[in-house]
């Protein structure tokens, strides 16, 4: 009876003690991205005395406003938008077409395929960002948006392949006889009876790709060098903190505006990043 | 079907059939196709024009390449410069990669408790900072670090300092600082790594495991951890492979220095390639220091790869 007693109150300590471990560790992963929210909302006079605070003492739109208006920022937002859209939607049908095709059908040089893609993954495509704006330069994209994107859906994206490859090689023929009986050719069974089937598949694309897209840097950096007009916020937002080293409020309110929409996208759609990256590994 | 079938009707049943396989095999290929032009593009022919262009002295602004053999290459294993970002990108590699795999696991194994309250909150939180740009990471930490940041701040509250010290500007601080924010970055992403590896463990082996008499720690020993081996093998891999090419961090925060003190090799690149800080740009230099580096990155990787494979055949005997 005592022993029991003692033991539960050991496991209502532990569980104490690893709560505030974790609240802990939750307060240093969460101070940056605070202090970035709440300096865009602080005077330059807040900032200079209380810089460090994570709660603003009046909530000041001036420096979001300057940053949106004056900054560029509406229209690095509207690149990212651009660039981000265009992307996904190129890697989608790209993917989920190829993928269809690798798990569903056997013929001839699908072998092929397979093992240029699996032996592609793991050959870094950073360091073969030269020829890669040499492409781009020779199609005549340079600094343009559309070179951008190009550029960024670029590669075998092989893990949304395999994962479309899977999904689709388990379900059962029936499915695709029925749709061909009903006089569905090839491309109205994949857009009509296949492409529903694999929500939960396109869900984790979309959202591994817009996160992947949204934040990207070395290749837009690069492409947009010589034109700052079609800027997305990751390189917009760099070039912002060159020229006002010291406006820290302002640069403040320039992340906030960058970072703030993937978190929102990521809070509602986290089951489908999380399924997704966790395939990765699994795989 | 019906009884009147005939011969005939099967003979042309067959011919259709065939004519159907064809059929399928076009639209597999257009269907592949999109795809497969992204690959052969962007990935594909980047790896072997690598080698044509870092055979030249290419600007990359010029029509003309003049092929000048292997004088890159030779250049590359002579700059000091060079083996300076070589050697750093292994140390931030090497400093890093231990730390956000043993964080990582020991938040996924606290957080895998069905019982604790809040988990998936916890879990939320410290995977933030994985789904935002490292670019905007590196420029906001930029200030955390600064001597008026946060760091300090606390470091001079808890009497560790007397003055505040300037972690990024500083030649013996710099690199540590770029890595524990690195840490702190991926930490997130390899704590899902390892709860996906977590919850394909079968519950029945720990309650077995404590109907034993098996502690929380005995059982996490000799339970998770060897069951974890081989998921944990691919996480390494990834993490290594990641930490090599880590460019949009170190780039915004220190950009690469202080003199050189955390340039890695893809700083290292960038500054040779485009920047053209040092007079003009150099494509066909940038081009073979990206070749060399690449197969670096190639042959560590199947030497992971390799003990990975021996560790297996061990546990196999």
């Amino acid at each position: 009876m005592n022993n029991s007693l003692s033991v539960s109150r050991f496991s209502s300590i532990s569980r104490l003690v690893t709560h505030i471990f974790l609240i802990g560790i939750c307060f240093i992963w969460m101070y940056p991205f605070l202090w970035m929210v709440a300096s865009s909302f602080k005077s330059d006079a807040e900032f200079f005395e209380n810089g460090l605070s994570i709660i603003p003492s009046s909530f000041n739109f001036s420096n979001i406003t300057r940053a949106w208006e004056t900054a560029n920022f509406s229209q690095y937002f509207l690149n990212t938008l651009i660039i981000t859209a265009s992307v996904v939607l190129i890697v989608l049908i790209s993917t989920s077409a190829c993928g269809y095709a690798l798990g569903r059908f056997s013929f001839p040089g699908k072998k092929v395929i397979y093992v240029l893609l699996v032996s592609s993954m793991f050959i870094p495509l950073e360091f073969s960002i030269i020829p890669i704006v040499a492409l781009i330069n020779a199609l005549g994209l340079s600094n343009t948006m559309i070179g951008v994107i190009l550029a960024e859906s670029g590669g075998g994206h092989v893990m949304l392949v395999l994962m479309f490859a899977g999904f689709f090689s388990q379900i059962p023929k029936e499915m695709e006889e029925s749709a061909t009986m009903d006089g569905c050719g090839f491309i109205r069974t994949f857009i009509h009876v296949m492409l529903p089937l694999s929500k939960p598949i396109i869900g984790s694309t979309i959202i591994m790709q817009v996160i992947f897209t949204w934040n990207s840097f070395l290749i837009p950096l690069i492409l947009t060098l010589s034109n700052p007009s079609i800027r997305p916020l990751s390189v917009g937002l760099y070039a912002f903190q060159g020229e006002n080293i010291v406006d820290w409020t302002g640069i403040a309110a320039g992340a906030t505006i960058s970072v703030l929409p993937v978190i929102i996208i990521f809070f509602f759609l986290q089951k489908y990043f999380v399924e997704g990256i966790s395939g990765a590994v699994k795989g | 079907m019906s009884n009147t079938e005939t011969t005939l009707n099967k003979q042309s049943a067959l011919n259709s059939k065939k004519k159907n396989k064809k059929n399928i095999a076009f639209w597999c290929w257009m269907f592949v196709l999109p795809n497969m032009i992204l690959f052969i593009l962007f990935q594909l022919w980047p790896i072997v024009s690598s080698w044509f262009y870092a055979m030249s002295n290419w600007n990359g602004l010029s029509s003309s390449i003049e092929f000048i053999g292997l004088a890159n290459f030779k250049e590359l294993v002579q700059d000091k410069y060079f083996w300076n970002a070589f050697k750093n990108v292994f140390i931030y590699s090497f400093g890093s990669v231990p730390f956000q795999l043993i964080l990582g696991l020991l938040f996924a194994v606290i957080l895998n408790n069905p019982k604790l309250k809040f988990a998936s909150v916890y879990r939320t939180f410290i995977f933030l900072p994985v789904i935002t740009s490292a670019a905007i990471i590196g420029i906001i930490m930029s200030f955390i670090w600064s001597s008026d940041g946060a760091v300090n701040y606390l470091l001079m509250q808890i009497g560790l300092l007397d003055t505040p010290i300037d972690f990024l500007g500083s030649m013996t601080w710099a690199m540590p600082t770029v890595i524990m924010v690195s840490i702190w970055m991926s930490t997130g992403i390899n704590m899902i790594f390892w709860l996906a590896g977590l919850q394909g463990i079968p519950k029945e082996l720990y309650e077995a495991a404590y109907m034993d008499g098996a502690g929380h720690i005995r059982t996490f020993f000799s339970i998770t951890l060897p069951l974890l081996v081989p998921i944990g093998a691919v996480i390494l891999l990834f993490n290594v492979a990641f930490s090599l090419r880590a460019f949009d961090l170190i780039k915004t925060l220190t950009d690469g220095g202080p003199f050189f003190a955390t340039d890695v090799v893809s700083t290292y690149i960038y500054s040779a390639a485009f920047a053209g800080e040092i007079g003009q740009p150099r494509m066909g230099y940038g081009s073979a220091a990206g070749v060399f580096f690449g197969f670096t990155i190639v042959f560590l990787m199947l030497f992971i790869q390799y003990l990975r494979n021996k560790v297996k055949a061990n546990s196999h005997v």
